[in-house]
């Protein structure tokens, strides 16, 4: 049974509430920080926690708060990124629905930490209701004196304000959820400089993931060296898994670092394995933009090892036969699905959520949904596939921002891994309208390893 | 003026009640940055009226002292602006991938069918108009649909949940 650090509580009645939440230590690490630790020290036990980002980049969240800049009489700001919009990944959701004062208590000590004194939490616009709850989990901890002025009597003043976003994809990306929080469109900014040094309003600025502001209440309440107890390597802590797509118990899990997926997945104390009793046959581990993998590939690395849920071992391998943490989006794929029109299902998503900015993406994504859309259709043919990698590689790393990138690997990875499916959408073209292609040998276990040569 | 597929011009005021809301929401921002409000009072403009009209947008970039291009520009970036007047209840129905794998599409065949009408239109009551949205990140739940203005969210549809859901609908409009 994995620790529970973020949703230890989240069963609780009414943990919704100031009261409740504080009456199960809810707060401490705020009086902790504030009385006790210097924002340096605040700082350095977050690196020591060995915390990474869990937006889906995975940079330590430490060493992005060692970065900030700090001139004198400027003021600088923490943003909290709540604009989740990655396919597959509702975790945030989750916690600000059921357990909001985890993410307002993150937000104080961060804050503190960087010498906010003011902080936006940017939440993307559909999630009204996570607005308003948030909205009144900040006037229950104003209430208590816990922001606004002179916090706890220690002198220190922060306001803490909710933004709603406009429902765009592209505002995960930090620069350009800092242009949307200023009133503009949410094109990203050109790097350097990086936000730590001019970003919102062009002052230093600080912008976390949700879980990553979160997961620094445990950090600070038991201390970083703790923390990084938990997991393995340089995976430390706990990981919150939306877990999605054809599982027999899909929702959100708070996981040990290192988990073995095959627990994660079949274990009924995770995701109980796959709905109806079907097989598995494909995994996209971290969010849609991740390399989706075979059920063999995902479950055994290409070296036969048993795969972990950490940052590493879903990377084993590389992009050829691995994947990436990401958000941890999980979306399990059943036999009976169609790995072709999820792909374009993905390439479409991309497409729309391009913001124009960059040729590469604007164009690349529209013609990869196109040629997508045609073999999905039944009026595809053969050299598709290689015209798909082709654009998918004159996009990659040809932005400015990383959404190009998240828009090539699905396609390239489910060509790279599916291609006998592709084609077979172009050699039975008139069935693949009517059926799926199936399981095919999709979670055969893979041959040995290739010994070394003889 | 922007150019916008509904031509209506009908002239907007903005109650009391609402630039009291503007108001508060500017206070948030540091002196000078006003601009910063734009999308939230967007989302009140849109609540109040159903959706951003063009004199409404040249209202927000009067109270905001900002260009009018300002407003337009971004009123048409995000998608969860309305550019033309939707039903009633707009239904929105996530299409992405993982919904998809639980049936979205054919959440949004019945829905189209039900409404009888397509993707975009409105029903000739005014009450319904439905519309297929990128991920809702609410992916352990689908199919899932959210109605504006509250984005009340509604999970695990099956064609008879969407069925009792426009009922009730119905039934709520005409009370």
């Amino acid at each position: 049974m994995g620790r529970k650090l973020l949703l230890e509580h989240i069963n609780v009645p009414g943990i919704n509430t100031f009261d409740v939440y504080r009456s199960k230590g809810g707060y401490r690490s705020v009086e902790k920080a504030l009385k006790q630790l210097s924002p340096e020290e605040v700082v350095e036990e977050v690196k020591k926690s060995g915390l990474r980002g869990r937006g889906g980049a995975g940079f330590p969240t430490g060493m992005k708060w060692g970065f900030l800049a700090k001139p004198e009489g400027v003021a600088r700001y923490l943003v909290c990124n709540a604009d989740e919009s990655e396919p597959g990944t509702f975790k945030d959701r989750y916690l600000m629905t059921y357990i909001p004062h985890l993410l307002i208590e993150g937000m104080i000590v961060g804050s503190y930490a960087l010498g906010a004194k003011t902080s936006y939490i940017y939440v993307r616009g559909e999630m009204m209701p996570q607005i308003r709850i948030l909205e009144k989990a900040i006037a229950e901890a104003k209430a208590a004196g816990f922001l606004g002025k002179n916090i706890l009597g220690t002198g220190y003043d922060l306001e803490l304000y909710v933004q709603p976003g406009g429902g765009a994809y592209i505002c995960g990306e930090e620069t350009a959820l800092l242009e949307s929080l200023e009133g503009k469109r949410g094109n990203p900014r050109i790097k350097p400089p990086f936000p730590a040094i001019a970003g919102l309003y062009g002052c230093p600025t600080v912008v976390n993931n949700v879980e990553s502001i979160a997961a620094v209440v445990p950090i600070i309440n038991d201390g970083g060296e703790e923390y990084a107890k938990i997991g393995i390597g340089r995976s430390t802590g706990t990981k919150l898994i939306s877990a999605g797509g054809n599982l027999a118990k899909p929702g959100v899990y708070e996981i040990d670092l290192g988990l073995p997926v095959e627990e994660f997945l079949y274990s009924d104390e995770y995701c109980g394995g796959i709905a109806n009793g079907k097989r598995l046959k494909a995994v996209v581990a971290g969010g849609s933009s991740v390399p989706i993998l075979p059920a063999n590939l995902f479950l055994k690395t290409a070296a036969g090892e048993g795969r972990l849920m950490s940052y590493e071992s879903l990377a084993d391998g590389g992009f050829a036969t691995g994947t990436m943490m990401g958000s941890g989006g999980f979306i399990a794929f059943d036999e009976d699905q169609c790995i072709v029109r999820n792909t374009w299902n993905f390439a479409r998503f991309y497409h729309h959520e391009s913001c124009g900015q960059c040729s590469p993406c604007r164009e690349g994504t529209g013609w990869m949904e196109k040629v997508l859309h045609r073999l999905e259709m039944g009026h595809g043919s053969m050299s598709d596939m290689d015209l798909l990698v082709d654009v998918s590689k004159k996009i990659e790393g040809n932005t400015i921002c990383p959404l190009g990138d998240a828009a090539a690997w699905p396609v390239a990875s489910a060509i790279r891994h599916f291609r006998d499916e592709f084609e077979w959408h172009v050699s039975h073209a008139g069935e693949a309208v009517t059926r799926n292609y199936g399981l095919a040998h999709y979670a055969d276990p893979l041959p040995a390893p290739v010994q070394a040569a003889q | 003026m922007l150019r916008v597929e509904n031509t209506e011009m009908v002239p907007v005021e903005f109650s009391t009640a609402l630039t009291d809301q503007f108001a508060d929401i500017v206070s948030r921002y540091p002196e000078g940055k006003q601009k910063s409000a734009l999308l939230p009072i967007l989302h009140l403009v849109q609540a109040e009226f159903g959706w951003v009209s063009a004199p409404a947008m040249d209202k927000v970039a009067e109270y905001l002292k900002i260009q009018p291009v300002e407003v337009y520009e971004v009123a048409t970036f995000y998608t969860m602006y309305f550019m033309r007047p939707q039903g009633k209840y707009a239904l929105e129905v996530c299409r992405t991938g993982p919904c998809c794998l639980v049936g979205a599409e054919t959440i949004m065949d019945h829905i189209e069918q039900k409404l009888g009408v397509k993707e975009g239109e409105v029903t000739a009551d005014g009450l319904f108009s439905w519309r297929g949205v990128e991920c809702l990140a609410a992916c352990g739940f689908g199919p899932v649909l959210q109605i504006g203005p509250e984005y009340t969210f509604y999970e695990k549809l099956t064609n008879e949940s969407v069925d009792q859901l426009i009922e009730d609908l119905k039934a709520k409009a005409n009370n």
